[in-house]
């Protein structure tokens, strides 16, 4: 008979085959898939869990507040590792983000040639080195040659880490915005600049933000190449040629000394150091997602209204 | 800059000035050829277009009708492997002379794509006025009455006038393309070049998409990319027909449809192949 509409009938039949057996493939996939995850959160849960069990108690006004006291007393709190620990990721993020961003711009606009393959190949190294490392290059080229431990030191070495994060991150962002946006910017007779500042940029703000967000979160808690750079100390901020706190490195202090109330003293600063960098991501997505709220923007309107 | 002389209002008893078409050459393309990693896209093309009239081309997918199209406002410098030779001239000047800046050039070209790209971040009004506002102007009575003006020419504006500040993305496709159309108006080009600017649009929105043409005709050198054979008829004063890159024939519309000169033309025009 006619041959094609037989061998139609046999494709259509193949299809028929194996249901049971793909449907379970189907099962056995979700199932693998759901328990990695759990394996995955577990470990994650837990060390959120235990700290938050052992900090809470460590935590009260003074705690927060005050001075570190004598070793083993049990007294005192975190107040200058608090305010070290802030110190160190706002200066690090002024030197950092902008330079990131600006190199991540570079590298999506710009960086159709060989020395944007050779800075996207360095940069991708740059962002595997061991923070140690960074340290010590901040401690050989600020704090020998200044002489002295310096807050500088520390935000150069923790911008050092940042800025590869933030520049591949910006540029992966970047790319994913579609070539559509720029023919039209284009064809519309806007500048390059304007095109990528204006228009791409603003397509692609989130995955930006979450990329800057991903290395404050890394800076945040890196305390090798501050071990390096602005040394710990117990007193407040009070110059930037002078040792400064950070929350990770008394954290590392109080976790080496042998009396429980230290140790104690050491899960409350663990608390409040993911409190402070969660607050951060949170604050920052909050901020960017509800365009109403926008501080600045209200600020930038009402001028506008009052100047008319 | 003053607020556009053209309401849709009087669309309606408008009639196409016949004598106006006589007039001079608004843009020439001289021997355009381009090619992409050596393969030649579009070959050795010379077409000339005439103020105040539409233009339409026309051929079978990847004939280089679009390839053509985009080299009238340089935008294959954004293409790193196409290589353009040739002259486009506008007004005199060319477009691809050493000492031209096509940012400038490009004002006077405005340009519609096939896929509606509305910015994604911006309003309605926003997206109208971005090529304005991104440029420097910020006077608000202009940009006013420049997104009125524009949406009314795109036939928007009745549907969209109370919410201009809503995200350009919540529209619809059909929507989306007749803001891209407002957008490229607001610019004040002097020639608009539309890339199938109908492909996306259901046939109500069509209808009014070459109403909208007709009466740009009155001021501006169109030049049209499309499909549709019929479009070209309703639409356009001169046809050029285009295959394998070549330019097979190029005539007023009603001569090359009724009568065309070309055997490739007749058969294609005849609907033999497409």
């Amino acid at each position: 008979m006619n041959s094609i509409q037989n061998r139609r009938q046999e494709y259509r039949s193949l299809f028929k085959q194996n249901v049971a057996k793909r449907l379970l493939v189907d099962k056995i996939v979700r199932i693998i898939v759901f328990s990695c995850v759990i394996i995955a959160i577990i470990p994650l849960g837990s060390i959120l869990v235990e700290v938050f069990k052992n900090g809470i108690t460590a935590i009260s006004i003074e705690f927060l507040t005050e001075t570190p006291g004598s070793a083993g007393s049990g007294e005192g709190g975190i107040g200058p590792a608090i305010q070290g620990t802030l110190i160190i990721i706002g200066l690090s993020s002024l030197i950092g983000v902008p330079i990131g961003v600006m190199s991540g711009i570079f590298l999506s606009e710009y960086g159709d040639n060989k020395l944007a393959r050779s800075v996207r190949f360095f940069n991708d190294v740059f962002m595997e080195f061991p923070s140690i490392i960074l340290g010590i290059f901040a401690f050989l080229i600020i704090v020998l040659v200044l002489g002295h431990f310096s807050v500088w030191a520390g935000a150069f070495a923790l911008s050092l880490i940042m800025f590869p994060i933030v520049a591949r991150t910006t540029e992966e962002s970047l790319k994913m915005v579609p070539i559509t946006y720029r023919e039209a910017g284009t064809a519309l007779g806007l500048t390059k600049w304007i095109i990528t500042f204006r228009i791409i940029i603003s397509a692609a703000k989130s995955g930006m933000i979450t990329g800057i967000l991903l290395s404050v979160s890394r800076i945040g808690g890196e305390t090798a190449p501050l071990i390096m750079t602005i040394l710990g100390s117990s007193q407040f901020f009070s110059s930037m040629d002078t040792p400064m706190d950070a929350l990770p490195l008394r954290i590392w202090r109080l976790s080496l000394l042998p009396y429980d109330s230290a140790q104690l003293q050491g899960w409350g600063a663990a608390l409040v150091l993911i409190i402070i960098i969660l607050g951060i991501n949170l604050g920052v997505r909050y901020y960017f997602s509800n365009k109403k709220n926008l501080f600045f923007g209200k600020l930038i309107k009402q001028r506008r209204n009052t100047i008319k | 800059m003053t607020a556009l002389s053209t309401k849709p209002t009087d669309m309606e008893t408008s009639s196409i000035d016949t004598k106006s078409i006589e007039s001079k050459y608004k843009m020439i393309a001289e021997n355009v050829t381009v090619s992409y990693d050596g393969i030649d896209a579009v070959k050795n093309v010379t077409m000339k277009f005439k103020e105040k009239s539409v233009t339409a081309l026309i051929g079978p997918s990847g004939c280089g009708k679009t390839t053509f199209l985009r080299c009238l406002n340089r935008m294959h410098d954004m293409t790193k492997n196409a290589k353009v030779t040739g002259k486009v001239m506008i007004d005199d000047i060319d477009l691809y002379s050493k000492d031209i800046d096509p940012i400038y050039h490009r004002r006077k070209v405005g340009m519609v794509f096939q896929k509606p790209n509305p910015f994604p971040t911006m309003s309605i009004f926003d997206n109208v006025t971005a090529g304005l506002r991104l440029n420097g102007v910020r006077d608000k009575r202009i940009l006013d009455e420049i997104v009125e003006d524009s949406l009314k020419m795109a036939y928007l504006w009745d549907e969209v006038k109370n919410d201009l500040k809503k995200s350009a993305i919540e529209l619809s496709g059909g929507q989306q393309q007749r803001l891209c159309i407002a957008r490229a108006l607001a610019i004040q080009p002097e020639v608009l070049l539309m890339d199938e600017p109908a492909s996306a649009l259901d046939p109500i929105a069509t209808q009014k998409i070459e109403e909208t043409i007709t009466e740009l005709k009155k001021d501006y050198a169109i030049i049209i990319v499309t499909h549709n054979m019929q479009q070209a008829i309703r639409v356009s004063d001169y046809t050029g027909f285009m295959y394998l890159g070549d330019l097979i024939e190029f005539r007023e519309t009603k001569k090359l449809f009724t009568d065309p000169k070309d055997e490739l033309t007749a058969k294609y025009v005849q609907g033999h192949f497409g």
